[in-house]
């Protein structure tokens, strides 16, 4: 079965890894800029970063017949620095209309302070000047609930949004209901530790239904599996879920919300984009 | 009744029990593990395991949505932001008595 990965930081993956991931049925992913384990020096960093999110892992990818996509900003873990914030969210627009940049993500709250949500907020309002799409990032562990809650609340702020252009992700078993029910994309993450086991993720599916829930791996620098859907799906075959109800978490859920950008096509399996006039 | 797994009861325990039971293990010799530190120091006034205790007994109460009760013991209820970031990474419980400090 085929899959698009929907949030893979291969930045910080090996070329081998694509091809595990090729073998194992995706065809696509989309990566959101992140923190790269520490924090950048200066704007200029960041350039460079977007550099190689929209130029170099394309190729990358391709190789393996993966189409690649990203989301472009400056991640929670660096929002509280309001100076350099604004250094990087000037030279984004730049990079908008290169053809695999879908949106500004993933942004969001790490430890939920006044600076972030201000950095938060100036993120949102640059993807609404250039109707863009938006995916968010919630924080970890303790801070996941109030960052959730802080985040749709902040949200509300901006009366353009339309929550169907929105992921926001690693929703878990108490912040899932609250993200659906405000009518966004939610998203759970296969991550060790410190987010969701492939046990717990099918049993969310379960629960909430799986309506505009997409799976990811969010593959990066930590300890992380980029294979990790494909574990899903072998844990959802394992329950008696249906091939259908597989697909529509690992393809067509993350397909309907990237096809929406107007930019994300697959021509090898016939998904072409909807109009001339839909891309840029 | 949510019946939305759909292998039965019997099921489920023949798939899951081994790897249940292995875990249940390795939270019990974690706990035994902090009796034997080095410096025997009372591990209950740590608020991590404060609310890991709290934990515990929400996994044994007769109840259900036992997943969202324990995902709520460790987190922070409040909507308040911090008024400026004091550490990078979240420990997994929330600190009450820390938080309080925060603010006054």
């Amino acid at each position: 079965m085929y899959y698009i990965e929907m949030h893979g930081h291969m930045v910080s993956r090996t070329t081998d890894d694509y091809r595990d991931m090729a073998m194992a049925g995706c065809v696509a992913v989309s990566e959101p800029a992140f923190w790269a384990g520490w924090d950048r020096s200066s704007a200029k960093g960041f350039e460079d970063y977007f550099r190689q999110l929209s130029e170099f892992e394309p190729k990358r990818a391709a190789q393996f017949g993966i189409k690649h996509v990203t989301w472009l900003c400056l991640n929670p873990k660096e929002g509280e620095d309001r100076a350099i914030a604004a250094e990087v969210l000037a030279c984004i627009p730049k990079f908008l209309n290169r053809p695999n940049v879908v949106g500004i993500g993933e942004i969001g709250m790490n430890r939920v302070t006044r600076n972030e949500i201000a950095t938060f907020n100036d993120h949102v309002q640059l993807a609404l000047d250039h109707d863009r799409m938006i995916l968010i990032h919630t924080p970890h562990l303790e801070d996941k609930l109030k960052g959730t809650r802080v985040t749709i609340e902040q949200l509300q702020n901006f009366p353009r949004i339309d929550p169907k252009r929105v992921l926001i992700d690693h929703g878990e078993e108490h912040t899932l209901g609250m993200i659906l029910n405000a009518g966004y994309y939610a998203g759970v993450t296969l991550y060790p530790n410190t987010k969701v086991s492939v046990a717990r993720a099918v049993d969310m599916i379960e629960t909430f239904g799986a309506e505009r829930i997409t799976i990811s791996s969010a593959c990066d620098w930590g300890p992380s599996v980029p294979t990790a859907v494909p574990q899903l799906m072998l844990e959802m075959r394992r329950r008696g879920h249906s091939e259908a109800l597989i697909r529509k978490v690992v393809f067509d859920n993350p397909l309907e919300f990237l096809m929406q950008s107007g930019k994300f096509e697959l021509p090898r399996l016939g998904i072409q984009l909807r109009s001339a006039s839909a891309a840029d | 009744m949510n019946r939305s797994c759909p292998l039965t009861t019997r099921q489920i325990i023949d798939e899951y029990f081994i790897e249940n039971r292995t875990r249940l293990l390795e939270l019990a010799a974690f706990l035994d593990r902090l009796r034997r530190s080095a410096d025997q120091a009372a591990w209950t006034s740590d608020f991590r395991m404060q609310a890991f205790s709290r934990a515990l007994e929400a996994l044994a109460a007769e109840s259900a949505d036992k997943v969202s009760q324990v995902q709520l013991l460790f987190s922070d209820p409040t909507t308040e932001p911090k008024p400026i970031l004091d550490e990078k990474s979240a420990s997994g419980a929330w600190n009450a008595i820390g938080a309080a400090l925060e603010v006054s």
